[in-house]
């Protein structure tokens, strides 16, 4: 079995990392980390970088469960977790989640509201700590 | 003397609070479209040429002026920030401006980059303000045949000298000459390759061969690619430079502007040499040789001094003789005739005022642009997080209204889709876009010059090189195509004795295994 983790690089991907692999320990299964970027601006500073992405690995590997770490480049962040969640494999969601204005939500929509709603799997949903 | 009043009174003009408010919002514009890789400050003044239709020529020009300062800005920030020069001519301040940024000292490198470039815009444009009216009052006495030598000089030099490939700026540049032909021909009145639609007797507008290249190729082009892995920003705070990095700084610009200027205002243009000597030059002359490659600062200021000093250099020909010699220079020339005024040696004479508050706003620009650019540093890097499907969508609406606002017929609308096919298929097989511009504004012109030096000498064609300005040009047109063989020529004994020492290489690993 295994624990999907939809990581972002900032605090709150780093908050549902860091639960995720409490989880992992707990329930004894491995970890599958996903980073996912639509590629539509020249820039995303949630896509983790060459160096970023290497500490995401270094963490993973000194906590000691099986894991993987995958960068999808070009998809719907919602989507590409929610094919990983629908493998039998998957048995819950990590996800980190923020404040949005609603303003904000209704033009950018949310994509933790989306997963909490759509996935058919448990979902946690966790904040950093200073928040 | 008198230039000096006249420039006075361009600073009055330009100062009042409606044309200082265009400034910014050229300035900001231009900024932030130079950030953008892809979107160039050309771009931006065709989409904006409608705006001619109802905003007054001077303040339409202060507001293209600072578009094409504030995009030289904006390159250079992505160079350093991204690795990812916009044009080729800031290639050379991505080579040790990233390497600096990558070092810890991206603040420094965008100051040196800013302060730089109003320095080089500073001289630039004075050096223009004095050479200028100079050399359109030595053109006003020129004939013909030596406006028809120095146009050709310039499609030479355009096509043939800058860019990579010969065949790619000829074969474009054939595209451009083309395009142009289209209409009714003004000697004889016969139409010319319209197809048999009347619609097209007037000739195809250049605003929208312009939109069509630049907006519509560009978004088109990006449309093909328009997910890709996102690059690795470098954070970066306020601009500052220290002690020692002003120290560093302020002999490689000057040292740039030298450079740039001068090959700016030659017809030929361009600011790819001019920025390659101005690096060469500070690698030489450095105290700190061993820090090129790995970032150092007389390798950032030097070739970005350069850069904008050549940008002010082009002016001199566009201004002087109705030349342009880049993209924003020839698409300002076509707000220009939009206008009605005639671009050419005669401007300085019967647009005094139009052209010395261009000159002063230029001045402007300039300080507005240091003023906004240093605190803002940080806001134009958020810029890049920017969607590419928002940002073409704007891109491609503004185009179409563009477009059709040119004449009111929906014909523009599929010539603009069209030529925007034309500028994806160019993009796609590496064609410059620039001789084709070049060659639709100049092509036209070319051809009366032409005629008319027929006419006056009876149908001679040796009529053409009467006048000594015209034989100097011819002779440096041959000098500039023929040199480059010429170098082959000499070292083509090295080049064949590489091939033997391959060759030789070759056979003993042959003989080996």
């Amino acid at each position: 079995m295994t624990i999907v983790i939809g990581y972002t690089a900032d605090q709150f991907g780093h908050a549902a990392l860091e639960h995720g692999i409490a989880e992992a320990k707990l329930r004894g299964t491995g970890l599958l980390v996903i980073n996912s970027t639509s590629g539509e601006a020249y820039v995303d500073s949630r896509f983790a970088s060459g160096t970023q992405a290497q500490d995401v690995e270094a963490r993973l590997a000194e906590c000691g469960v099986p894991f993987e770490l995958t960068q999808p480049v070009g998809v719907d962040a919602v989507e590409e977790l929610l094919a990983a969640m629908d493998s039998p494999e998957a048995e819950l969601l990590v996800v980190g989640i923020r404040h949005r204005s609603p303003v904000g939500k209704l033009l950018l929509g949310s994509v933790a509201q989306k997963l909490i709603l759509e996935c058919p799997k448990p979902v946690l949903a966790v904040k950093p700590s200073e928040f | 003397m008198e230039n000096f009043d006249w420039l006075l009174q361009g600073f009055a003009e330009a100062a009042t609070p409606m044309n200082l408010l265009y400034a910014v919002i050229g300035v900001l514009l231009g900024t932030a479209v130079g950030v953008l890789p892809g979107i160039g400050p050309a771009m931006t003044v065709a989409l904006l040429l409608p705006i001619t239709y109802n905003v007054s020529p001077s303040a339409a020009f202060i507001m293209f002026a600072g578009i094409f300062y504030g995009g030289m800005y904006g390159g250079s920030t992505t160079s350093i920030l991204l690795n990812t020069p916009g044009e080729s001519s800031s290639v050379i301040t991505a080579l040790e401006g990233n390497k600096m940024a990558k070092a810890g000292r991206a603040a420094q490198a965008l100051a040196t980059a800013a302060i730089g470039s109003f320095v080089a815009g500073a001289i630039g444009t004075a050096l223009l303000a004095a050479f200028a009216p100079a050399i359109s009052r030595f053109a006003v006495t020129l004939g013909a045949p030596s406006y028809l030598a120095i146009m050709l000089f310039a499609l030479v030099a355009v096509t043939a000298v800058l860019g990579s490939s010969k065949m790619r700026g000829v074969i474009s540049l054939l595209l451009g000459l083309a395009i142009g032909i289209v209409g009714i021909d003004s000697l004889t009145g016969q139409p010319r390759a319209t197809f048999g639609l009347p619609l097209l007797a007037d000739g195809i507008d250049i605003v929208v061969i312009a939109v069509a290249v630049f907006a519509l190729g560009e978004a088109l082009w990006v449309a093909a690619h328009l997910r890709r892995r996102p690059a690795d920003v470098i954070p970066v705070g306020r601009p500052w430079m220290g002690k020692e990095d002003w120290k560093r700084s302020w002999k490689p610009w000057l040292r740039g502007t030298a450079y740039g200027f001068p090959f700016g205002a030659l017809p030929a243009g361009g600011a790819e040499l001019p920025t390659f000597l101005s690096y060469i030059t500070e690698k030489k002359l450095s105290k700190h040789p061993e820090q090129f490659g790995k970032g150092a600062i007389e390798g950032v200021a030097g070739p970005e001094a350069a850069n904008n000093a050549s940008a002010a250099g082009t002016l001199v020909p566009m201004l002087s003789l109705g030349l342009p010699t880049n993209a924003t220079a020839a698409v300002m020339l076509t707000a220009f005739v939009s206008y009605g005024i005639q671009p050419g040696p005669t401007l300085f004479d019967k647009e005094p005022l139009l052209i010395w508050t261009l000159i002063a706003s230029l001045f402007i620009g300039n300080f507005l642009l240091l003023a906004l650019n240093l605190p803002l540093a940080p806001l134009w890097a958020k810029l890049l997080r920017t969607p590419r499907p928002y940002l073409y969508a704007g891109i491609l609406f503004f185009a179409a209204l563009g477009a059709f606002a040119v004449n009111l017929q929906p014909l523009d609308l599929v010539l603009l889709l069209i030529f925007g096919l034309m500028g994806l298929m160019m993009r796609r097989f590496g064609l410059p876009v620039l001789p084709l511009i070049i060659g639709v504004i100049l092509g036209p012109r070319i051809e009366r010059q032409l005629r008319q030096s027929l006419q006056l000498g009876g149908g001679d064609w040796g009529n053409l090189f009467t006048e000594p300005v015209a034989i100097v040009t011819y002779v440096l047109m041959a000098l500039l195509l023929l040199a480059p063989l010429v170098l082959r020529l000499f070292n083509r004994s090295e080049e064949s004795l590489l091939i033997v020492e391959d060759d030789k290489d070759q056979k003993a690993k042959a003989s080996k295994s």
